[in-house]
Protein backbone atom coordinates (compact mmCIF):
# COMPACT_ATOMS: atom_id res chain seq x y z
CA UNK A 1 0.00 0.00 0.00
CA UNK A 2 1.27 3.76 -1.25
CA UNK A 3 -0.29 7.03 -0.60
CA UNK A 4 -1.05 8.83 -4.35
CA UNK A 5 -2.86 11.93 -4.51
CA UNK A 6 -5.08 12.48 -7.25
CA UNK A 7 -5.35 16.49 -8.09
CA UNK A 8 -8.46 17.41 -9.90
CA UNK A 9 -8.15 20.27 -12.26
CA UNK A 10 -9.93 22.94 -9.60
CA UNK A 11 -7.49 22.37 -7.24
CA UNK A 12 -9.32 19.46 -4.65
CA UNK A 13 -6.97 17.23 -3.63
CA UNK A 14 -7.43 13.14 -2.61
CA UNK A 15 -5.24 11.19 -0.77
CA UNK A 16 -6.05 7.43 -1.41
CA UNK A 17 -3.91 4.22 -0.30
CA UNK A 18 -3.40 1.78 -3.23
CA UNK A 19 -2.25 -1.34 -3.39
CA UNK A 20 0.58 -2.26 -4.87
CA UNK A 21 0.45 -3.94 -8.26
CA UNK A 22 -2.55 -1.74 -9.35
CA UNK A 23 -2.35 1.05 -11.65
CA UNK A 24 -2.59 4.51 -10.70
CA UNK A 25 -5.99 4.59 -12.96
CA UNK A 26 -7.52 1.81 -10.91
CA UNK A 27 -6.57 3.21 -7.42
CA UNK A 28 -8.57 6.51 -8.85
CA UNK A 29 -11.77 4.01 -10.35
CA UNK A 30 -11.82 1.87 -7.36
CA UNK A 31 -12.09 4.99 -4.85
CA UNK A 32 -14.54 7.00 -6.72
CA UNK A 33 -12.01 10.14 -7.85
CA UNK A 34 -13.67 12.08 -10.24
CA UNK A 35 -11.18 12.98 -13.08
CA UNK A 36 -9.99 10.07 -14.52
CA UNK A 37 -12.91 7.79 -16.76
CA UNK A 38 -10.93 4.94 -18.35
CA UNK A 39 -13.29 4.27 -20.79
CA UNK A 40 -11.74 1.13 -22.19
CA UNK A 41 -10.50 -0.19 -18.81
CA UNK A 42 -6.60 0.37 -19.17
CA UNK A 43 -5.90 -1.69 -22.51
CA UNK A 44 -4.14 1.65 -23.71
CA UNK A 45 -7.17 1.67 -25.93
CA UNK A 46 -8.34 5.30 -25.33
CA UNK A 47 -6.82 8.48 -24.30
CA UNK A 48 -9.40 8.96 -20.98
CA UNK A 49 -7.05 8.31 -17.77
CA UNK A 50 -4.50 11.02 -18.96
CA UNK A 51 -3.19 12.73 -16.03
CA UNK A 52 0.48 15.34 -16.09
CA UNK A 53 3.09 14.69 -13.37
CA UNK A 54 5.28 16.74 -12.72
CA UNK A 55 9.29 16.76 -13.79
CA UNK A 56 10.34 15.22 -10.14
CA UNK A 57 7.97 12.35 -10.45
CA UNK A 58 7.83 12.07 -14.11
CA UNK A 59 11.55 11.23 -14.10
CA UNK A 60 11.28 8.46 -11.33
CA UNK A 61 7.99 6.82 -13.55
CA UNK A 62 8.50 3.46 -15.43
CA UNK A 63 9.16 4.97 -18.87
CA UNK A 64 6.85 5.04 -21.07
CA UNK A 65 5.87 1.54 -23.55
CA UNK A 66 5.17 1.90 -27.55
CA UNK A 67 2.50 2.57 -28.17
CA UNK A 68 1.49 5.25 -25.10
CA UNK A 69 2.68 8.34 -26.74
CA UNK A 70 0.30 7.68 -29.69
CA UNK A 71 -2.61 7.85 -27.06
CA UNK A 72 -1.70 10.18 -25.66
CA UNK A 73 -1.50 12.41 -28.86
CA UNK A 74 -5.09 11.87 -28.69
CA UNK A 75 -5.53 12.79 -25.09
CA UNK A 76 -7.08 16.43 -24.04
CA UNK A 77 -3.95 18.59 -24.00
CA UNK A 78 -1.54 16.63 -23.50
CA UNK A 79 1.87 18.12 -22.94
CA UNK A 80 5.50 16.44 -22.21
CA UNK A 81 4.48 15.83 -18.28
CA UNK A 82 1.48 13.73 -19.69
CA UNK A 83 1.07 9.99 -18.94
CA UNK A 84 -1.78 7.56 -18.91
CA UNK A 85 -2.73 6.52 -15.76
CA UNK A 86 -3.47 3.24 -16.47
CA UNK A 87 0.06 2.37 -17.69
CA UNK A 88 1.46 3.24 -14.11
CA UNK A 89 1.66 0.52 -12.02
CA UNK A 90 1.91 1.05 -8.63
CA UNK A 91 4.92 -0.08 -6.11
CA UNK A 92 6.49 1.04 -2.79
CA UNK A 93 8.86 3.51 -4.94
CA UNK A 94 5.90 5.35 -5.85
CA UNK A 95 4.60 6.34 -2.32
CA UNK A 96 3.98 9.95 -1.88
CA UNK A 97 3.27 10.03 -5.61
CA UNK A 98 0.99 13.20 -6.94
CA UNK A 99 -0.94 13.47 -10.18
CA UNK A 100 -2.81 16.15 -11.82
CA UNK A 101 -6.03 15.87 -14.07
CA UNK A 102 -6.63 17.77 -17.31
CA UNK A 103 -9.41 19.96 -17.34
CA UNK A 104 -11.34 16.99 -18.66
CA UNK A 105 -11.02 13.97 -20.00
CA UNK A 106 -13.32 14.05 -23.70
CA UNK B 1 -41.56 3.95 -40.88
CA UNK B 2 -39.78 0.67 -40.52
CA UNK B 3 -41.76 -1.85 -38.36
CA UNK B 4 -39.45 -4.48 -36.25
CA UNK B 5 -39.44 -6.31 -33.08
CA UNK B 6 -36.68 -4.65 -31.56
CA UNK B 7 -34.25 -1.91 -32.79
CA UNK B 8 -30.20 -2.71 -31.25
CA UNK B 9 -28.36 -0.01 -30.93
CA UNK B 10 -24.81 -0.45 -31.52
CA UNK B 11 -23.07 -2.98 -34.11
CA UNK B 12 -20.49 -4.37 -32.09
CA UNK B 13 -19.74 -7.82 -30.54
CA UNK B 14 -22.50 -7.90 -27.75
CA UNK B 15 -25.41 -6.02 -30.17
CA UNK B 16 -24.66 -8.57 -32.87
CA UNK B 17 -24.68 -11.75 -30.93
CA UNK B 18 -27.86 -10.30 -29.22
CA UNK B 19 -29.24 -9.80 -33.23
CA UNK B 20 -28.36 -13.50 -33.36
CA UNK B 21 -30.61 -14.83 -30.07
CA UNK B 22 -33.41 -12.76 -31.43
CA UNK B 23 -33.20 -14.61 -34.56
CA UNK B 24 -32.82 -17.73 -32.79
CA UNK B 25 -36.12 -17.08 -31.36
CA UNK B 26 -38.00 -15.70 -34.14
CA UNK B 27 -38.23 -11.83 -34.12
CA UNK B 28 -36.75 -9.50 -36.47
CA UNK B 29 -34.37 -6.36 -35.42
CA UNK B 30 -32.81 -3.76 -37.05
CA UNK B 31 -28.96 -2.34 -35.99
CA UNK B 32 -28.08 0.74 -36.05
CA UNK B 33 -24.51 2.25 -35.55
CA UNK B 34 -22.77 5.42 -36.17
CA UNK B 35 -19.40 4.17 -37.25
CA UNK B 36 -19.06 3.66 -41.33
CA UNK B 37 -18.89 -0.43 -40.48
CA UNK B 38 -19.87 -2.77 -38.27
CA UNK B 39 -18.10 -4.19 -34.85
CA UNK B 40 -17.94 -1.61 -32.68
CA UNK B 41 -14.69 -1.58 -30.35
CA UNK B 42 -13.38 -4.47 -31.50
CA UNK B 43 -13.15 -2.81 -35.35
CA UNK B 44 -12.27 1.11 -34.21
CA UNK B 45 -9.90 0.18 -31.60
CA UNK B 46 -8.52 -2.85 -31.78
CA UNK B 47 -8.57 -4.82 -35.09
CA UNK B 48 -5.50 -6.30 -34.84
CA UNK B 49 -4.74 -6.89 -31.01
CA UNK B 50 -5.61 -10.54 -30.33
CA UNK B 51 -8.32 -11.32 -27.56
CA UNK B 52 -7.86 -14.00 -25.33
CA UNK B 53 -11.03 -14.91 -23.34
CA UNK B 54 -13.74 -15.50 -25.72
CA UNK B 55 -14.96 -18.91 -24.90
CA UNK B 56 -14.01 -22.06 -26.88
CA UNK B 57 -12.03 -19.69 -29.29
CA UNK B 58 -7.88 -19.52 -27.54
CA UNK B 59 -7.07 -16.61 -29.87
CA UNK B 60 -8.94 -14.26 -32.29
CA UNK B 61 -8.33 -10.42 -33.47
CA UNK B 62 -11.23 -8.00 -33.38
CA UNK B 63 -11.62 -8.31 -36.97
CA UNK B 64 -11.84 -12.01 -36.87
CA UNK B 65 -14.43 -11.86 -33.48
CA UNK B 66 -16.85 -9.55 -36.18
CA UNK B 67 -16.72 -11.59 -39.08
CA UNK B 68 -17.62 -15.05 -37.45
CA UNK B 69 -19.99 -13.29 -35.47
CA UNK B 70 -21.74 -11.38 -38.89
CA UNK B 71 -21.13 -15.16 -40.39
CA UNK B 72 -23.22 -16.61 -37.52
CA UNK B 73 -26.28 -13.91 -38.23
CA UNK B 74 -26.61 -14.18 -41.62
CA UNK B 75 -29.28 -16.54 -42.23
CA UNK B 76 -31.69 -13.88 -40.60
CA UNK B 77 -30.79 -10.96 -43.13
CA UNK B 78 -30.72 -8.10 -40.26
CA UNK B 79 -30.88 -4.80 -41.72
CA UNK B 80 -28.02 -2.69 -40.70
CA UNK B 81 -27.76 1.13 -40.78
CA UNK B 82 -24.55 2.25 -40.37
CA UNK B 83 -23.25 6.09 -40.32
CA UNK B 84 -26.21 6.62 -38.03
CA UNK B 85 -27.06 7.41 -34.76
CA UNK B 86 -30.00 6.72 -32.71
CA UNK B 87 -31.01 10.52 -31.84
CA UNK B 88 -34.45 10.27 -30.11
CA UNK B 89 -37.35 8.10 -28.31
CA UNK B 90 -40.62 8.16 -27.81
CA UNK B 91 -43.37 5.79 -26.38
CA UNK B 92 -46.32 5.69 -28.39
CA UNK B 93 -49.22 3.08 -27.36
CA UNK B 94 -46.75 0.49 -26.01
CA UNK B 95 -44.48 0.88 -29.05
CA UNK B 96 -41.11 3.19 -29.27
CA UNK B 97 -41.04 5.39 -31.95
CA UNK B 98 -37.14 5.44 -33.11
CA UNK B 99 -35.57 8.29 -34.81
CA UNK B 100 -32.25 8.40 -36.06
CA UNK B 101 -30.39 11.63 -37.34
CA UNK B 102 -30.24 10.55 -41.05
CA UNK B 103 -34.07 10.65 -40.43
CA UNK B 104 -34.82 6.88 -40.88
CA UNK B 105 -37.83 6.11 -38.05
CA UNK B 106 -38.67 2.79 -37.04
CA UNK B 107 -41.66 1.55 -34.80
CA UNK B 108 -40.60 -0.93 -32.19
CA UNK B 109 -41.49 -2.70 -28.85
CA UNK B 110 -38.02 -3.12 -27.85
CA UNK B 111 -35.08 -0.95 -27.75
CA UNK B 112 -31.46 -2.72 -27.14
CA UNK B 113 -28.54 0.33 -26.19
CA UNK B 114 -25.61 -2.25 -26.74
CA UNK B 115 -23.23 1.49 -27.10
CA UNK B 116 -20.43 0.44 -25.50
CA UNK B 117 -18.76 3.32 -24.19
CA UNK B 118 -21.60 5.60 -26.12
CA UNK B 119 -21.00 6.95 -29.85
CA UNK B 120 -17.21 7.31 -31.43
CA UNK B 121 -17.29 10.77 -32.09
CA UNK B 122 -13.88 12.95 -33.47
CA UNK B 123 -12.38 14.53 -30.46
CA UNK B 124 -11.89 18.36 -31.37
CA UNK B 125 -9.67 21.32 -30.45
CA UNK B 126 -9.65 22.45 -27.08
CA UNK B 127 -9.59 25.87 -28.30
CA UNK B 128 -12.62 27.82 -27.29
CA UNK B 129 -12.62 30.25 -30.38
CA UNK B 130 -12.51 27.28 -33.21
CA UNK B 131 -16.11 26.23 -31.98
CA UNK B 132 -16.76 29.50 -33.76
CA UNK B 133 -15.80 27.87 -36.99
CA UNK B 134 -17.15 24.36 -36.53
CA UNK B 135 -18.36 22.61 -39.45
CA UNK B 136 -17.38 25.43 -41.85
CA UNK B 137 -13.33 26.45 -41.74
CA UNK B 138 -12.54 24.00 -38.64
CA UNK B 139 -13.18 20.70 -39.71
CA UNK B 140 -12.65 17.34 -38.30
CA UNK B 141 -12.70 14.91 -41.51
CA UNK B 142 -13.40 16.01 -45.00
CA UNK B 143 -16.08 15.31 -47.36
CA UNK B 144 -14.87 17.39 -50.47
CA UNK B 145 -11.03 17.43 -50.92
CA UNK B 146 -11.60 19.93 -54.18
CA UNK B 147 -12.43 23.01 -51.45
CA UNK B 148 -9.64 22.81 -50.48
CA UNK B 149 -8.04 23.89 -53.94
CA UNK B 150 -5.50 26.57 -54.07
CA UNK B 151 -6.13 27.26 -50.23
CA UNK B 152 -4.14 27.09 -46.91
CA UNK B 153 -4.27 24.28 -44.43
CA UNK B 154 -3.34 23.80 -41.64
CA UNK B 155 -3.48 19.84 -39.80
CA UNK B 156 -3.04 19.31 -36.85
CA UNK B 157 -2.07 15.58 -35.68
CA UNK B 158 0.56 12.88 -35.98
CA UNK B 159 -1.52 10.00 -36.82
CA UNK B 160 -2.59 8.40 -40.53
CA UNK B 161 -5.27 10.59 -41.46
CA UNK B 162 -3.33 13.85 -40.46
CA UNK B 163 -0.38 12.13 -42.52
CA UNK B 164 -2.23 10.75 -45.68
CA UNK B 165 -4.15 14.05 -45.84
CA UNK B 166 -1.63 16.84 -45.59
CA UNK B 167 0.08 14.72 -48.19
CA UNK B 168 -2.60 14.50 -50.39
CA UNK B 169 -3.68 17.49 -50.03
CA UNK B 170 -0.24 19.12 -50.56
CA UNK B 171 -0.48 18.33 -54.50
CA UNK B 172 -2.96 21.41 -54.20
CA UNK B 173 -3.45 23.42 -51.23
CA UNK B 174 -0.47 25.15 -48.87
CA UNK B 175 -0.39 22.80 -46.35
CA UNK B 176 1.38 23.35 -42.85
CA UNK B 177 1.64 19.85 -40.53
CA UNK B 178 1.28 20.66 -36.88
CA UNK B 179 1.92 17.77 -34.58
CA UNK B 180 2.69 18.32 -30.58
CA UNK B 181 5.68 16.27 -30.72
CA UNK B 182 8.32 14.91 -32.81
CA UNK B 183 7.52 11.49 -33.55
CA UNK B 184 4.80 10.61 -35.83
CA UNK B 185 2.07 7.54 -35.13
CA UNK B 186 1.46 7.17 -39.06
CA UNK B 187 2.59 4.56 -41.13
CA UNK B 188 6.48 4.74 -41.57
CA UNK B 189 6.11 5.01 -45.68
CA UNK B 190 3.96 8.45 -44.95
CA UNK B 191 5.98 9.31 -42.61
CA UNK B 192 8.93 9.28 -44.83
CA UNK B 193 7.01 11.33 -47.47
CA UNK B 194 6.75 13.68 -45.12
CA UNK B 195 10.23 14.27 -43.92
CA UNK B 196 10.78 14.36 -47.60
CA UNK B 197 8.12 17.14 -48.33
CA UNK B 198 8.97 19.42 -45.36
CA UNK B 199 12.79 19.61 -46.67
CA UNK B 200 11.25 20.36 -50.28
CA UNK B 201 9.56 23.20 -48.57
CA UNK B 202 6.33 21.58 -50.18
CA UNK B 203 4.90 21.06 -46.65
CA UNK B 204 5.62 23.54 -43.70
CA UNK B 205 6.19 21.16 -40.62
CA UNK B 206 6.35 22.54 -36.94
CA UNK B 207 6.35 19.80 -34.54
CA UNK B 208 6.53 20.17 -30.59
CA UNK B 209 3.63 22.68 -31.42
CA UNK B 210 -0.02 22.75 -30.49
CA UNK B 211 -3.50 24.76 -31.34
CA UNK B 212 -3.40 27.74 -29.31
CA UNK B 213 -6.10 30.18 -31.31
CA UNK B 214 -8.25 30.60 -33.92
CA UNK B 215 -8.87 34.29 -35.18
CA UNK B 216 -10.71 35.87 -37.42
CA UNK B 217 -13.55 38.66 -38.50
CA UNK B 218 -16.68 36.35 -39.82
CA UNK B 219 -14.07 34.16 -41.58
CA UNK B 220 -11.14 32.40 -40.33
CA UNK B 221 -7.92 34.22 -40.79
CA UNK B 222 -5.29 32.74 -38.86
CA UNK B 223 -4.38 30.02 -36.16
CA UNK B 224 -2.17 31.00 -33.65
CA UNK B 225 0.52 27.76 -32.42
CA UNK B 226 2.44 27.42 -29.38
CA UNK B 227 5.36 25.43 -28.69
CA UNK B 228 5.40 23.58 -24.96
CA UNK B 229 8.19 26.35 -23.33
CA UNK B 230 5.91 29.30 -24.82
CA UNK B 231 7.02 30.35 -27.83
CA UNK B 232 4.02 31.38 -30.28
CA UNK B 233 3.63 31.69 -33.70
CA UNK B 234 0.97 32.97 -36.24
CA UNK B 235 -0.36 30.90 -39.71
CA UNK B 236 -2.39 32.54 -42.00
CA UNK B 237 -4.49 29.78 -43.34
CA UNK B 238 -8.31 29.35 -44.53
CA UNK B 239 -8.78 26.08 -43.17
CA UNK B 240 -7.92 24.04 -39.64
CA UNK B 241 -8.24 20.68 -39.51
CA UNK B 242 -7.64 18.45 -36.76
CA UNK B 243 -6.97 14.51 -36.87
CA UNK B 244 -6.72 13.40 -33.09
CA UNK B 245 -8.66 10.26 -33.38
CA UNK B 246 -12.51 9.12 -31.83
CA UNK B 247 -13.25 9.41 -29.00
CA UNK B 248 -16.72 7.93 -27.00
CA UNK B 249 -19.15 10.25 -25.75
CA UNK B 250 -22.78 9.00 -23.99
CA UNK B 251 -24.16 11.27 -26.79
CA UNK B 252 -28.28 11.29 -26.89
CA UNK B 253 -28.23 8.01 -25.10
CA UNK B 254 -28.38 10.30 -21.34
CA UNK B 255 -31.70 12.36 -22.98
CA UNK B 256 -33.48 9.58 -22.90
CA UNK B 257 -35.21 9.66 -19.02
CA UNK B 258 -32.89 6.52 -18.08
CA UNK B 259 -31.47 5.85 -15.07
CA UNK B 260 -27.46 6.86 -15.45
CA UNK B 261 -24.39 5.39 -12.55
CA UNK B 262 -21.55 7.54 -14.05
CA UNK B 263 -21.58 6.44 -17.98
CA UNK B 264 -23.87 3.32 -17.55
CA UNK B 265 -27.31 2.21 -17.48
CA UNK B 266 -28.39 0.18 -14.40
CA UNK B 267 -30.25 -3.36 -15.29
CA UNK B 268 -31.91 -5.44 -13.58
CA UNK B 269 -30.33 -9.15 -14.03
CA UNK B 270 -33.37 -11.45 -15.37
CA UNK B 271 -33.73 -9.83 -18.55
CA UNK B 272 -31.00 -6.78 -18.66
CA UNK B 273 -34.27 -4.33 -18.75
CA UNK B 274 -33.61 -0.68 -17.76
CA UNK B 275 -36.25 1.81 -15.52
CA UNK B 276 -38.08 2.04 -18.84
CA UNK B 277 -40.07 -1.00 -20.21
CA UNK B 278 -38.85 -2.69 -23.07
CA UNK B 279 -35.75 -0.30 -23.14
CA UNK B 280 -32.93 -2.85 -22.63
CA UNK B 281 -28.91 -2.46 -22.07
CA UNK B 282 -26.47 -5.10 -22.55
CA UNK B 283 -22.72 -4.90 -22.92
CA UNK B 284 -19.98 -2.21 -21.17
CA UNK B 285 -22.75 0.39 -21.20
CA UNK B 286 -24.82 -1.78 -17.99
CA UNK B 287 -24.32 -2.09 -14.56
CA UNK B 288 -25.44 -4.29 -12.38
CA UNK B 289 -24.07 -6.06 -8.92
CA UNK B 290 -20.80 -7.63 -10.16
CA UNK B 291 -20.99 -6.67 -13.69
CA UNK B 292 -17.36 -7.63 -15.28
CA UNK B 293 -16.81 -5.67 -18.94
CA UNK B 294 -15.88 -8.87 -20.76
CA UNK B 295 -17.36 -9.77 -24.42
CA UNK B 296 -18.67 -12.82 -23.38
CA UNK B 297 -20.84 -10.88 -20.00
CA UNK B 298 -22.29 -8.96 -23.13
CA UNK B 299 -23.49 -12.29 -25.13
CA UNK B 300 -25.07 -13.73 -21.84
CA UNK B 301 -26.74 -10.10 -21.13
CA UNK B 302 -28.05 -10.35 -25.11
CA UNK B 303 -29.18 -13.48 -25.06
CA UNK B 304 -31.67 -12.95 -21.91
CA UNK B 305 -32.53 -9.58 -23.36
CA UNK B 306 -33.60 -11.20 -26.48
CA UNK B 307 -36.20 -13.69 -24.07
CA UNK B 308 -36.96 -9.95 -22.46
CA UNK B 309 -38.17 -8.61 -26.28
CA UNK B 310 -40.34 -11.75 -26.98
CA UNK B 311 -42.51 -10.86 -23.98
CA UNK B 312 -43.20 -7.29 -25.76
CA UNK B 313 -43.16 -8.40 -29.42
CA UNK B 314 -45.31 -11.55 -28.91
CA UNK B 315 -47.54 -10.81 -26.03
CA UNK B 316 -50.28 -13.40 -26.82
CA UNK B 317 -47.25 -16.21 -27.39
CA UNK B 318 -45.80 -18.08 -24.75
CA UNK B 319 -41.67 -18.58 -24.95
CA UNK B 320 -40.84 -21.93 -25.42
CA UNK B 321 -36.78 -22.57 -24.53
CA UNK B 322 -35.37 -24.53 -27.03
CA UNK B 323 -31.80 -25.99 -28.16
CA UNK B 324 -30.28 -25.22 -31.24
CA UNK B 325 -28.78 -28.93 -31.24
CA UNK B 326 -32.46 -30.27 -31.01
CA UNK B 327 -35.33 -27.69 -32.51
CA UNK B 328 -36.58 -28.36 -35.94
CA UNK B 329 -37.76 -24.92 -36.06
CA UNK B 330 -34.79 -22.95 -35.25
CA UNK B 331 -32.78 -24.90 -37.75
CA UNK B 332 -35.38 -24.03 -40.16
CA UNK B 333 -34.87 -20.57 -39.16
CA UNK B 334 -30.78 -20.90 -39.72
CA UNK B 335 -31.94 -22.64 -43.06
CA UNK B 336 -29.77 -25.88 -42.05
CA UNK B 337 -31.30 -29.27 -42.37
Amino acid sequence: MVKIKYIEHNGKEHVVEVQNGLTVMEGAVQNDIPGIDADCGGSMSCATCHVYVKEDWYNKLPKKEMGEDDMLDQAYEPNSNSRLSCQIMVSDDLDGLSVYMPEKQV
Amino acid sequence: MIKTDAVIVGAGPTGLFCAHQLGIIGLTCEIVDNLDKIGGQCIELYPDKPIYDIPAVPECTGEELTNSLLEQIKPFNFNFHLNDRVQELTNENNNWIVKTTSGKKFQTPNVVIAGGVGSFEPRKFPTKSAEKFDGTAVLYSIKDKTIFKDKSVAIFGGGDSALDWAIELSNTSKVSLIHRRDEFRGAPSSVKKIKELSEKNIINLFTKYSIKDVKGNGSLEEVEIKSEDGESKLLKVDYVLGFFGLIMQLGPIAEWGLNLDKKAIPVNTENFETNKKGIFAIGDICTYPGKLKLILSGFHEGALAARGCFKYARPNEKYRFEFTTASNTIKDRLGVK
